[in-house]
């Protein structure tokens, strides 16, 4: 990891600051440095002037450390020797045309022609618009079926393929297929005008709209030095917490939907709603969509609205605490969720968990914690009483969070000063031949966002990782060896994005 | 015969009302509004104004069971005796054929969900068999209890005339075994909670819903049917059981009948709201406890059958 350069979350630094390392060198760095607890952050290709180039960021404890090498035509597998980069290694391969040699398991993330023209790596024409015509891993025996889902689902819900490979009601292997919702959101915003860009950053994946739009506006702002007024700040944090306030209360009601539990579903329905009606307040929309911009925020709330935030969260207090009870005091309930769906701390970092999913396994990063931006700094880290990795624990982890937020809504409010802010101005520029990558923790987990500029000052490459990208893989393992008819519950423990990852 | 067969066109009006009455109980103990008492018919009237859909792989197997279902247990009804009075059909050794006649219904259901070929379906359809097999067992040990209390071999001689089997009887405490017997089975077959979650949208967790998934229209409608009926069959079974006696002017007895009734769609409405879904592989262990009830109350009541 000597050859790596440290970096600092959402401090941009002149693109040659970089180290560029031969191909075996940075190899053997990613891979001594995953397998000694570092995590993959970013890892991407991007290519200028006809040059591609791998670039990694790796989080290590509190350290973050980035640097590139030349793009090889092909280039023997990182992910046979660690899992951690099975999807990015096929990212990188399906975007610009190259092969990981020796990969256990190569098939296309999305489903997409590669960017560059190159010879297709996994011999597909892209002529048929379905994705997912390929082989998917199979179990045989006289008394193995296979069970396809999706991705067109029965309910409301966005479009994936899973294909469980089973034994009677026993998961044997269950392996998901995405792609389905990829829009080209990484090939497009560097082609978008400044102006059109905190759009449609917002409409990355709707459940996350304040998680993106702050990775993105934090972005800009170290790349175009812009000044964040300390109320704005203090709007943006707020705005994060309701925002997964909204989604693990929705995320509890669901849980117990899940299981036939009526009470608690319908209370936490409403609830969800009480959280995304707070979000009008502060953004005037009920996702949060055109509050976050870089500079600042387009609004402060009145000294009004502040009471009514306030008064809000005092009323729902107890009735979460007393739904709460109701919820994980039921037998019935208990013995749907406990021991259900495990994932236990080992394969949790071996396939690197992040977010709900990883602290519910008894990993402890929360990129809040970790790598503070806006006003986490002065956070008092949540405390995790359950740790045993299956479904009882992640959503006892959703609860405890909530509580957690609800006291940091609840301080941070105090602090809102009175009187209003200019409107941030829209007409920023981003310095030349700059990179920046930063890391949030919306609800799900860290999210990461990492801009390049180049010589014009122009956005060279945009890369969007969704914490769905690790956690996938969890679902996948908490699966195996479970009963079928438990998959919905699990898959809802986990709720994880198809579109944040399609992109 | 006179009586009987105004109560038999009355209970069909019903059927959707009392279906009803599940979601409405459901929704007030969750704090809801819920949907009107009325929305079965609603449900009723809009699936048989639409067109059926078929998909190409389907036989005429698939098109057999929306025909056959509702047929089956219209058919049953006619032999179950209302509020104690005579049934419309009866003859010696009824019960058997009734309960072939809801296997007959079964195995169309099945064939018809098979003959889709989804994973889905054959998932569920397996499940169905498995566990309508094991409720089957608990039916057959209260129907050889109550051959034995009433010396009959028919719904008929069960819950009607002197030897009527209800909780004036010196056994009734025994009956309640029984009667929590009949309200598991009654559970079990009608893919209600803690069995089955009838309101989920979950393929894979579905045991019922997922059978008829691919009906629609006025074939769904007739399976719609065809369930009410059967769970109103278990509900008059229980209710004629709860019953205090041959409550002498008929009205009474009707409405002491439609009271018992009542409570338990209700109680079917509050054990939704106040218990999770069983995990799969529990609700054998669930169905199986049935069959211990009913086992203990046949050994326990011998005395008193002798």
């Amino acid at each position: 990891m000597d050859n790596f350069l440290p970096i600092t979350n959402g401090c941009a630094i002149p693109r040659k600051e970089l180290p560029i390392l031969e191909f075996p060198h940075f190899r053997d760095s990613l891979l001594a440095s995953t397998a000694a607890n570092g995590n993959i952050v970013q890892f991407f290709g991007y290519e200028e002037n006809g040059t591609a180039t791998l670039l990694a960021v790796i989080r290590k404890g509190y350290d973050l450390s980035a640097a590139q090498c030349a793009m090889p035509k092909e280039f023997p597998s990182l992910t046979a020797e660690n899992w951690k980069f099975n999807l990015f290694e096929r990212e990188i391969a399906e975007q610009f045309g190259i092969r990981p040699l020796h990969h256990p398991w190569f098939k296309p993330v999305r489903y997409h022609a590669n960017w560059r023209g190159a010879p297709d790596v996994f011999g597909a024409d892209y002529q048929t618009d379905i994705p997912g015509l390929y082989d998917y891993f199979r179990v045989e025996g006289e008394h193995i079926h296979e069970v396809a889902v999706g991705p067109v689902h029965a309910g409301i819900i966005e479009p994936g393929h899973f294909r469980f490979q089973c034994f009677g009601e026993k998961v044997l292997h269950l392996e998901i297929q995405l792609g389905y919702q990829h829009r080209g959101v990484e090939r497009l915003l560097p082609t978008l005008p400044f102006k059109r860009l905190p759009i449609v950053v917002e409409g990355i994946a709707g459940d996350t709209t304040i998680g993106n739009s702050l990775c993105f506006a934090q972005a800009v702002e170290s790349l175009s030095s812009l000044k964040v007024p300390d109320p704005a700040r203090v709007v943006r944090t707020i705005a994060l917490e309701l925002e997964r306030l909204a989604c693990h209360v929705g995320d509890l009601g669901a849980l117990s939907g899940d299981v036939a539990f009526n009470p608690p579903a319908a209370y936490y329905g409403r609830l969800r709603g009480e959280f995304l009606n707070l979000l009008v307040v502060l953004a005037g929309n009920r996702f949060g969509k055109g509050l976050v911009r870089p500079g600042g925020v387009t609004k402060i709330p009145t000294p009004d609205n502040v009471a009514l935030l306030r008064d809000k969260i005092k009323e729902v207090r107890p009735e979460i605490i007393q739904v709460a009870d109701l919820l994980f005091s039921a037998h019935s309930v208990q013995a749907r969720f406990e021991g259900c769906g495990r994932v236990d701390r080992a394969t949790a970092e071996a396939v690197g968990l992040v977010g709900v999913a990883g602290r519910a396994s008894g990993l402890d990063y929360d990129a809040r914690e970790f790598f503070p931006t806006e006003k986490y700094k002065m956070m008092s880290p949540c405390s995790y009483n359950r740790k045993r990795g299956g479904v009882y624990s992640r959503a006892w982890v959703r609860y405890e969070e909530i509580c957690h937020s609800l006291n940091l809504a609840e301080d941070l409010l105090g602090t809102i000063p009175e009187g209003d802010l200019p409107f941030p101005d829209p007409n920023w520029r981003l310095a030349p031949d700059s990179f920046v990558v930063t890391v949030n923790e919306p609800w799900r987990g860290e999210l990461s966002h990492c801009l390049l500029t180049d010589a014009q000052g122009k956005i060279l490459r945009y890369k969007v990782k969704d914490p769905s990208f690790h956690n996938w893989t969890g679902l996948a393992l908490a699966l195996r060896n479970q009963e079928i008819s438990d998959f919905p519950l699990n898959n809802k423990s986990f709720n994880l994005s198809y579109c944040g990852f399609d992109l | 015969m006179t009586t009987s067969l105004p109560l038999f066109l009355g209970s069909l009006l019903l059927l959707p009302l009392l279906a009803g009455l599940i979601p409405k109980v459901k929704a007030f103990l969750t704090g809801k509004k819920g949907p009107p008492l009325l929305i079965k018919y609603y449900t009723l009237i809009k699936l048989l104004a639409k067109g059926s859909v078929y998909s190409t792989s389907t036989t005429f197997v698939f098109r057999a069971a929306p025909v056959v279902v509702p047929a089956v247990y219209l058919t049953a009804l006619l032999f179950l005796p209302l509020a104690g009075m005579p049934p419309v059909l009866s003859f010696s050794g009824d019960i058997i054929l009734i309960f072939y006649l809801f296997a007959l219904g079964r195995f169309f259901t099945i064939c018809a969900a098979l003959d889709t070929a989804s994973p889905f379906e054959g998932m569920g359809t397996s499940r169905e068999a498995f566990f309508s097999v094991l409720s089957e067992a608990t039916v057959f040990m209260v129907l050889f209890l109550f051959c034995r209390l009433s010396s009959s071999l028919e719904l008929a001689g069960f819950f009607t005339g002197s030897k009527a089997i209800n909780l004036s009887r010196p056994e009734a405490g025994l009956l309640l075994l029984v009667v929590v017997a009949m309200f598991i089975v009654l559970l079990t077959e009608n893919a209600r909670v803690p069995v089955d979650d009838p309101a989920t949208h979950l393929e894979l967790t579905m045991i019922h819903e997922v059978m008829i998934l691919d009906h629609s229209g006025p074939d769904l409608a007739l399976l719609e049917l065809g369930a009410w009926c059967k769970l109103y069959f278990y509900a008059v079974f229980v209710a004629n059981i709860l019953l205090p006696g041959q409550v002498s002017p008929a009205g009474l007895r009707i409405m002491a009948f439609l009271g018992s009734l009542l409570l338990i769609y209700a109680v079917i409405g509050v054990v939704e709201s106040v218990t999770a879904r069983y995990k799969m592989p529990m609700v054998p262990k669930f169905i199986l406890t049935s069959f211990a009830f009913a086992f203990f109350a046949a050994i326990l009541t011998l005395e008193w059958a002798r």
